[in-house]
């Protein structure tokens, strides 16, 4: 099951070091580090269907923005 | 040079069946002297059922074209009698070498199982290959078996008149006319067969072009598959190598898209390339260039009528995985003996949509993995490679990122889950051996497993009796019994006791049980022949 309820430990941190991380990259720096944050989250998960479940709600905001 | 590839095999001889009169009618005509239509005219030649191979040209392939064969049909060849030559003559490997950019990613070992005869892969120049089952053919014929061999017989005309296929050949001395029962099209991609009966062959066209050589060098590179992505000497593209018997090897640029072949294929250009790649002062000789492009795509039905479509003339897919030729081999495993039983009037003509069935529940498989291969290799989009190269880049240091990187998923057999013609299944059974599996190798303790099976229907004991021989239908089913080794224990027994396991001709499993029973052992070979 996709957990989509606050489930951060620590929220506003989190959001910070998500930024931080990027500080200074170029454009195709920054992507390449999310391409490689997610795939290391999406292997943490490992379950298929959480994982379909998670890219089907990502791309519904697509749709909606 | 002197090379095989340049002597006329089986050159042109006039045929009595080119004499004035009346067509001859043959039981079973191949057209395409390739790998596969080879191996399908040796399995029914050697099995008695008369077959006769036209083929266009008198000789093998020219330059290495399909180089890696692996397991499944090396156990086929070994049922037809040219497998060991052939391992012999390989260069066998289980190492792969992934690069990304100047470094190596990570390597991988495809852990040959110790309790199977053959190795995970050779690589053999497709000319050696057909050179091999030429010397087959001409083995079978000293035995008086009923084959021949038709060089620069083209045929260009054909019609399926319901009960027969009419065929026109032309030959160096005019054209003739045949007639045969059964038609099995191996004529390869660009399929005349295909072509003149009108079918279809529906799929997705890549557009990377592909430069690939032969050279012959002395080098210390081992026997690996090494595989570039992105490396200095080919920016932004990939590269292959691989070794290949008599010190020539196989080395794959991608070149991209919208390239002028003519330029490329200058051997000046070929020397720069692999200048860049092998270092400037490297000394080897080049023997075979061709720029290639692919498709994976197949025949909406493998079977029309009285014509059967086998290996690229029914499927194509990309070389990442190696499941061309591979897949082609298994193709006229599957097909032969539903072909005998139906020549024999032991079982049905729709026995053979079962063929179709069957293949292209396989083929499928291969063009998925083909397609994901090419994919990978090949980005279409900007993000699909951000997400490529991350995967490249996060392999090096952590493991879970290294299946995800695919230079081409190497080609293993299917299991034909869903087939109509499986029996029933006991699931506390080892799940590798399940109905529609193809057989694991294993030792027996008296020899290889697949040594001794294949060409009928056989019921293996394991621990269980069976009895010698059952007649259903006029079919014959050996039984024969084994004592649990270790290897026997893992792929058949599992947790149980004992097993038996009722065997299809092409070493597929039908059914299996935990104990005989006459009764369940009938309804299965009639449910395996298409008559349930």
């Amino acid at each position: 099951m996709l957990i989509t309820k606050p489930n951060f430990d620590h929220t506003d941190d989190f959001y910070a070091a998500l930024i931080k991380a990027h500080d200074g990259l170029s454009k195709a720096q920054s992507d390449a580090l999310n391409a490689r944050l997610l795939l290391i989250l999406s292997n943490h998960i490992g379950d298929q269907s959480v994982l379909d479940t998670a890219l089907k709600a990502a791309s519904s905001e697509k749709e909606l923005s | 040079m002197g090379k095989i590839f340049n002597t006329p095999l089986y050159p042109y001889q006039r045929s009595e069946d080119q004499d004035p009169g009346p067509a001859t009618r043959h039981k079973v005509i191949i057209i395409g002297a390739g790998p596969v239509g080879l191996a399908a005219a040796i399995d029914l030649a050697q099995q008695d059922i008369p077959v006769l191979v036209l083929d266009d040209n008198d000789r093998v392939s020219f330059g290495s074209r399909a180089i890696c064969f692996a397991k499944r049909p090396l156990e086929i060849l070994d049922r037809l009698g040219c497998g060991e030559p052939m391992v012999a003559r390989g260069v066998a490997w289980d190492t792969g070498r992934v690069f990304f950019d100047k470094d190596e990613a990570y390597s991988f070992n495809l852990l040959p199982e110790t309790d199977h005869k053959n190795p995970a892969f050779i690589n053999l120049q497709q000319y050696t290959f057909e050179e091999k089952l030429v010397e087959r053919v001409r083995a079978l014929q000293e035995q008086g078996k009923p084959i021949e061999l038709r060089g620069k017989n083209k045929v260009t005309a054909l019609a399926d008149n319901g009960g027969h296929v009419r065929l026109e050949v032309d030959t160096p001395e005019g054209s003739y006319l045949l007639e045969t029962d059964w038609l099995i099209a191996c004529d390869g991609a660009t399929s005349p067969t295909r072509r003149m009966l009108g079918h279809d062959f529906e799929g997705r066209v890549f557009e990377d072009n592909f430069l690939i050589v032969d050279v012959i060098m002395q080098a210390d590179f081992p026997a690996e598959r090494w595989f570039w992505f992105d490396p200095p000497f080919n920016r932004g593209q990939s590269a292959l190598l691989h070794k290949q018997p008599d010190n020539v090897w196989r080395i794959d640029f991608q070149i991209g898209q919208d390239i002028d072949r003519e330029a490329e294929l200058e051997p000046e250009n070929i020397h720069r390339r692999l200048r860049a790649m092998l270092g400037k002062d490297a000394e080897f000789e080049l023997e075979w260039a061709s720029i290639y492009t692919f498709q994976c795509r197949r025949m909406e039905r493998f079977r029309y009528g009285r014509t059967l479509f086998a290996g690229d003339a029914a499927h194509q897919v990309s070389p990442f995985g190696a499941r061309g030729a591979n897949s082609g081999l298994q193709d006229t495993d599957n097909l032969v003996w539903k072909l005998k039983l139906v020549i024999e009037g032991k079982a049905g003509e729709d026995l053979l949509d079962t063929y179709s069935d069957e293949r292209i529940y396989g083929a499928d498989e291969n063009i998925l993995n083909s397609t994901r291969s090419t994919d990978f290799i090949t980005p279409k989009t900007e993000i699909s490679r951000i997400f490529r190269d991350a995967v490249l880049t996060l392999a090096k240091e952590h493991e879970f990122a290294r299946p995800l990187v695919n230079s081409g998923r190497l080609s293993v057999p299917c299991t034909y889950d869903d087939s109509k013609l499986n029996g029933p299944d006991m699931e506390q059974l080892p799940r590798a051996t399940r109905p529609g599996a193809p057989l694991k190798d294993a030792d027996t303790g008296t020899g290889w497993l697949l040594d001794q099976t294949g060409n009928d229907f056989q019921l293996l004991g394991i621990n269980a009796d069976v009895p010698e021989t059952l007649e259903v239908g006029g079919i014959t089913i050996k039984g024969f019994q084994l004592s649990p080794t270790e290897s026997l224990k893992t792929c058949y027994l599992g947790d149980a006791r004992a097993a038996v396991y009722l065997i299809r001709p092409d070493q597929h499993v039908v059914a299996r049980w935990l104990a005989y029973s006459k009764s369940a052992t009938i309804a299965a070979l009639r449910q395996a022949t298409g008559k349930a």
